[in-house]
C-alpha cells in the first residue's frame, strides 16, 4: 500500500502541471456485484494529458472500474472526480454527496468518451450518422458542422471512404476506428477503453492499436485496460495493476513492467509474459 | 506455372461439364393434381351453387351501409391499435423500468387484461352505466365534484369498443414491445449513454428503432387479427362492417351472400395491410444485411 502513494507521489511530482487539477481523481471507490465485491477501495489519479495502461488478471475489476468512471455503473461508495468536478452526485453543504439523476448525469457524460470491447456501433445507422449524431443531438452542433467533423475524424481513423456503410459492413477492427471516431468527435477531456481488441482477430489489432498510438501523441487523456502488455509498454506513460480489486502497482511501464515492486504484479506479469496464449485461453474460460 | 503432372491429359480436356438433372418428383405432381382437383371443385361449387348468389354479392359490395362498415372498421381498427402501442409502450417501459411500484402495476395490467375474454370486456365497457351511472371528475369519497356526466351518454358504442378492444390490445401490445426492447443488446445502451444521450434519448434514438424489427413482425399479425376482431364490436351495436353485413341479412335473408360480401371485405382489407407490413419490414431491417448495396 505505502509503495502505490509513494510511487503516486512520484508521478505527479514528475508533472510539470502538478497544481492544475487532476483530470481524473477516483477516491476510495467500492462495487458489489451479487456477493462479488468487484472493487475494494481504489484510488487513482490521472494527470491531464496522462496515457495510462490499465492491467491485470481477468476478474481483477478493470473494466467495472472504467464503467463506473463514467457511472454507466454505478459505484457503491466512493467517488470520482472528472477535472475536479464529481460524477454521479453533487456535494451538499453539509459536505455529504447527493446522487444526480441519469438526465443530469448526461451532461458529464459528453465529456468522457469510451470505446468498448465489441465496439457497439450503433447497426441501425450509417458511419457518418454512427459520428455525428451525439454532436448534433449533445453538444447541439449543426448537422454540417457535425458532418465536416465527422469526415475530417473518419480520415484521421482512415476510413473516409465508407462514412455511407453500415457497421455490419465492416471488419471488425474498421468498426473499432469508427467507435473511436465517434468517441473522439464529442471532444472528451478524457478516453476510456475498454479492452479495444480483444475481441479482434489477432491481424487486426495491430490497426486499432495504431490509431491508439497516433492519439496518444495529442495530448488527449487516456485510460486503457488492455491485455497487450508490449502495447502499454510502448504507448502508456504509467501503467497500473490492478488485482482482486485494488490497485497494486503504478508507476512507468519502464519500472512496473520490468522492476515490479508487488509479489503480485510479479505474479501477473509472468503468467502473461512466459505464456501469452495461456492469457487468451484464461480469457476463454473466465471472460471478464 | 502448372507442373506436368497437373496439366490436364488430353482425354480429360475433351471431357464437357455435365448437367445434373433433378430426380422426378412424383409425390410432387400428385400433390398438384389433388391440388387441382380440389380447386377445380371449390370453383365449381362457387359458380353453381345457387345458395352463394353472386348477383346480390356483387349487388351489395359497395353498397352504402357495407361502405360505412368498411370504414368504421378501418378507423376503429386505426383507433385500437393506437391506444394498444400507447398502453403498450407505456406498460413495457413500466415493467423495465425496475421500479417495484410500477412493475407491480404492469404487471397487474397485462394480467387482468388477458386474463379475462376481450368480449367480456367489450360489454363490460358498455354496461359501464350500471356500476357507475355517473362518471365524475373529482375528490374521491364524496369530496366536491369537478366535472359530471351520465355514464350512458359518455360510453357510446363506439367508445365501448375503443375502450374494450384497445385497452385489451395494449396488453398484448405491451409483451410484443417488452420482447422487442430486451432483444437490444445492452451495450447499445451502454454505448448510447457513453455518448451522453439522455434516457429518452437513448430509447428514441438507439433502443426502439432496434426493437423495431423484432416489434413490427408480431405487430402486423396484432393489426391484421384486430381488423377482424373489431367484428366483435357488432355485440354492441357498432356499425362496424360485421354490424352493417348482419343488418341486411336480417332484412332481406340473404346469409350466405351477405357473409360472402363481408369476407371479400376482410381478404382485401388484409391483403393491403400485409403488403404494408412488408415494407415496414423492409425499412425497419435497413443495416441488418451485410451484403446490402450503398
Amino acid at each position: 500500500m505505502s509503495s502505490v502513494e509513494m510511487t503516486s507521489r512520484a508521478a505527479s511530482k514528475a508533472d510539470s502541471a502538478a497544481d492544475e487539477l487532476p483530470i481524473l481523481r477516483i477516491v476510495d471507490v467500492w462495487k458489489d456485484r451479487g456477493r462479488n465485491t468487484v472493487l475494494k477501495g481504489v484510488h487513482l489519479t490521472a494527470q491531464r494529458g496522462q496515457i495510462m495502461c490499465l492491467l491485470g488478471p481477468s476478474g481483477a475489476g478493470k473494466s467495472t472500474l472504467l464503467r463506473t468512471i463514467n457511472a454507466i455503473e454505478r459505484a457503491d461508495r466512493g467517488l470520482i472526480f472528472i477535472d475536479g468536478e464529481p460524477i454521479g452526485c453533487r456535494p451538499m453543504p453539509d459536505g455529504g454527496y447527493v446522487r444526480i439523476s441519469e438526465g443530469a448525469l448526461s451532461r458529464q457524460r459528453a465529456q468522457i468518451g469510451m470505446v468498448f470491447q465489441n465496439f457497439n456501433l450503433f447497426p441501425h445507422m450509417t458511419v457518418m450518422r454512427n459520428i455525428m449524431d451525439a454532436p448534433v443531438r449533445v453538444l447541439g452542433m449543426t448537422p454540417p458542422t457535425a458532418t465536416r467533423l465527422a469526415h475530417d475524424l473518419l480520415v484521421r481513423v482512415g476510413l473516409e471512404n465508407k462514412a455511407e456503410a453500415f457497421p455490419r459492413q465492416l471488419s471488425g477492427g474498421q468498426q473499432q476506428r469508427v467507435a473511436i471516431a465517434r468517441a473522439l468527435a464529442m471532444s472528451p477531456k478524457l478516453m476510456l477503453f475498454d479492452e479495444p481488441t480483444s475481441a479482434l482477430d489477432p491481424h487486426l489489432t495491430g490497426e486499432v492499436l495504431d490509431v491508439i498510438k497516433t492519439l496518444a501523441g495529442t495530448g488527449i487523456s487516456m485510460l486503457i485496460v488492455t491485455h497487450e502488455i508490449s502495447f502499454a509498454r510502448e504507448v502508456a506513460n504509467t501503467v497500473v495493476v490492478m488485482v482482486d480489486g485494488q490497485v497494486v502497482e503504478q508507476g512507468p511501464p519502464s519500472q512496473v513492467l520490468c522492476d515490479p515492486q508487488d509479489p503480485r504484479t510479479r505474479t501477473f506479469l509472468a503468467g502473461s509474459i512466459k505464456d501469452p496464449a495461456g492469457d487468451a485461453e484464461r480469457k476463454l474460460l473466465n471472460p471478464d | 506455372m502448372i507442373s506436368a503432372e497437373a496439366r490436364p491429359s488430353s482425354a480429360e480436356l475433351r471431357e464437357q461439364a455435365v448437367q445434373v438433372r433433378e430426380p422426378a418428383r412424383i409425390g410432387r405432381w400428385l400433390g398438384l393434381v389433388a391440388v387441382a382437383l380440389g380447386v377445380t371443385w371449390l370453383g365449381y361449387q362457387a359458380l353453381t351453387n345457387p345458395g352463394f348468389k353472386w348477383g346480390i354479392v356483387g349487388e351489395y359490395m359497395l353498397e352504402g351501409s357495407v361502405i360505412r362498415g368498411v370504414l368504421m372498421t378501418l378507423e376503429l381498427t386505426a383507433l385500437v391499435m393506437i391506444i394498444g402501442a400507447i398502453v403498450g409502450v407505456l406498460v413495457a417501459l413500466m415493467r423495465l423500468s425496475g421500479d417495484p411500484v410500477l412493475g407491480f402495476v404492469a404487471r397487474s395490467y397485462v394480467w387482468f387484461f388477458r386474463g379475462t375474454p376481450v368480449l367480456v370486456q367489450l360489454v363490460f365497457w358498455y354496461n359501464l352505466s350500471t356500476l357507475f351511472p355517473e362518471l365524475q371528475l373529482g375528490i374521491p369519497f364524496n369530496g366536491p365534484k369537478l366535472f359530471e356526466i351520465p355514464a350512458t351518454v359518455a360510453i357510446s358504442s363506439f367508445t365501448a369498443a375503443m375502450l374494450g378492444l384497445g385497452l385489451n390490445e395494449g396488453a398484448y401490445m405491451a409483451e410484443i414491445i417488452r420482447g422487442g426492447l430486451l432483444s437490444v443488446d445492452n451495450g447499445q445502451t451502454d454505448a448510447s449513454r457513453a455518448l451522453g444521450h439522455k434516457p429518452w434519448q437513448t430509447f428514441t434514438i438507439v433502443v426502439l428503432p432496434q426493437a423495431m424489427r423484432s416489434i413490427v413482425p408480431p405487430t402486423g399479425n396484432q393489426v391484421i387479427g384486430m381488423l377482424k376482431y373489431t367484428s366483435l364490436a357488432s355485440v354492441v351495436a357498432l356499425g362496424e362492417l360485421m354490424h352493417s353485413v348482419e343488418l341486411i341479412y336480417a332484412r332481406n335473408f340473404e346469409t350466405m351472400p351477405m357473409l360472402v360480401v363481408a369476407a371479400l371485405w376482410y381478404l382485401i382489407l388484409v391483403s393491403v395491410l400485409s403488403a404494408a407490413q412488408h415494407m415496414v419490414e423492409n425499412y425497419y431491417g435497413r443495416g441488418s444485411n451485410p451484403s446490402e448495396a450503398r
